[in-house]
């Protein structure tokens, strides 16, 4: 597992890396407009890519898992009806556990 | 963000106890540790994994420009300050009213997170060590569903937002079938740069920055 051991440090010094550099590049360098744009919209696109990546996605192929498509769409409800993280965590993973626990999905 | 969720949700994924800690003592920021975790269960290229999870912490770069000024760390302070540069500490320091409470904020808060997002880490590690099989949980869901939460609120913020996002499902399912694992997640990044670009022309303002400075007086006469 040395590989995972990398991943995880390189994660960690290139998070630390990037905190830093914002406490220490002069302004002028990172203040242009278009690079702030960027940097606002890079997490929005990234993170939209990743849950439908992990929801739909397994490997090269597409897996449509019930369980993790109703675990979701129970996210989603929380979101709209404005819960607190932690409920809409708990209604993903609960909704996905009792569909599967149920031998439905 | 949940640490006990973090916790589970990475050892489920087949990190150990051991590195779901250092991530969470390391790198200390939300969304690039349930990133890392989410590419280790898909069993994806490691490298892209980490290139994402990188990616993702750029935005700690804007907390940092913004706090620069506030907390004003200076040397080896700064080394530590940096750790704790995320969404909440920046978040209440910058609504504080005055500098010195600003600075008494973000410590605090800084101190707070990090005693609680640790020891949360932990303990949903060892317990979700302790679970047979975690999708019985519902475990894999977890991560993208604290993905959404992340960016729900900025999903509201304009149309931009909001066509980015689509863009990034887009590129990123489109590309799923012809690269690596983990890549398509990276290569989505680029609907940013798609937006960023296009925010530029819409405004039809002269770019401050290249505006030619007025000869000096001396220099006529």
């Amino acid at each position: 597992m040395t590989g995972a051991w990398i991943a995880v440090l390189a994660t960690a010094a290139g998070c630390y890396g990037l905190k830093l550099a914002g406490l220490t590049v002069p302004q002028r360098v990172l203040a242009s407009p278009r690079v702030r744009r960027f940097a606002e919209l890079v997490p929005i696109a990234l993170l939209a890519a990743l849950v439908a990546v992990q929801t739909v996605t397994s490997g090269h192929a597409f897996n449509l898992d019930p369980a993790r498509l109703a675990g979701l769409s129970a996210a989603v409800v929380a979101l709209l009806l404005r819960a607190p993280f932690l409920v809409v965590i708990v209604a993903a993973a609960g909704t996905a556990a009792a569909l599967r626990a149920a031998g439905i999905a | 963000m949940s640490g006990v969720a973090f916790g589970a949700a990475a050892v489920s994924s087949g990190l150990s106890v051991w590195q779901t800690c250092a991530l969470s003592l390391l790198a200390f920021t939300g969304a690039s540790q349930f990133a890392l975790a989410g590419v280790v269960a898909a069993g994806g290229s490691l490298l892209a994994g980490t290139l994402g999870a990188i990616l993702l912490g750029s935005r700690n770069t804007l907390y940092g420009l913004r706090l620069a000024d506030v907390l004003r760390p200076r040397g080896a302070r700064r080394l530590l300050t940096a750790l704790g540069v995320i969404d909440e500490t920046t978040a209440v320091s910058l609504a504080q009213p005055d500098l010195r409470s600003a600075r008494t904020a973000f410590t605090a808060t800084f101190c707070a997170i990090y005693v609680t997002w640790n020891l949360a880490t932990l303990a949903g590690a060892v317990g979700a060590g302790r679970i047979g099989s975690p999708q019985s949980f519902g475990l894999d869901v977890v991560g993208p569903a604290a993905f959404l939460a992340l960016i729900w609120p900025r999903l509201r913020v304009g149309r931009t937002e909001r066509l980015v996002a689509l863009a990034g499902v887009a590129i990123a399912l489109g590309a799923t079938p012809l690269l690596p694992v983990g890549v398509p997640v990276i290569l989505a990044a680029t609907a940013a740069l798609g937006g960023a670009l296009a925010s530029q022309t819409t405004t039809q303002q002269p770019d401050v920055q290249h505006e030619p400075c007025p000869a000096a007086p001396e220099a006529a006469s």
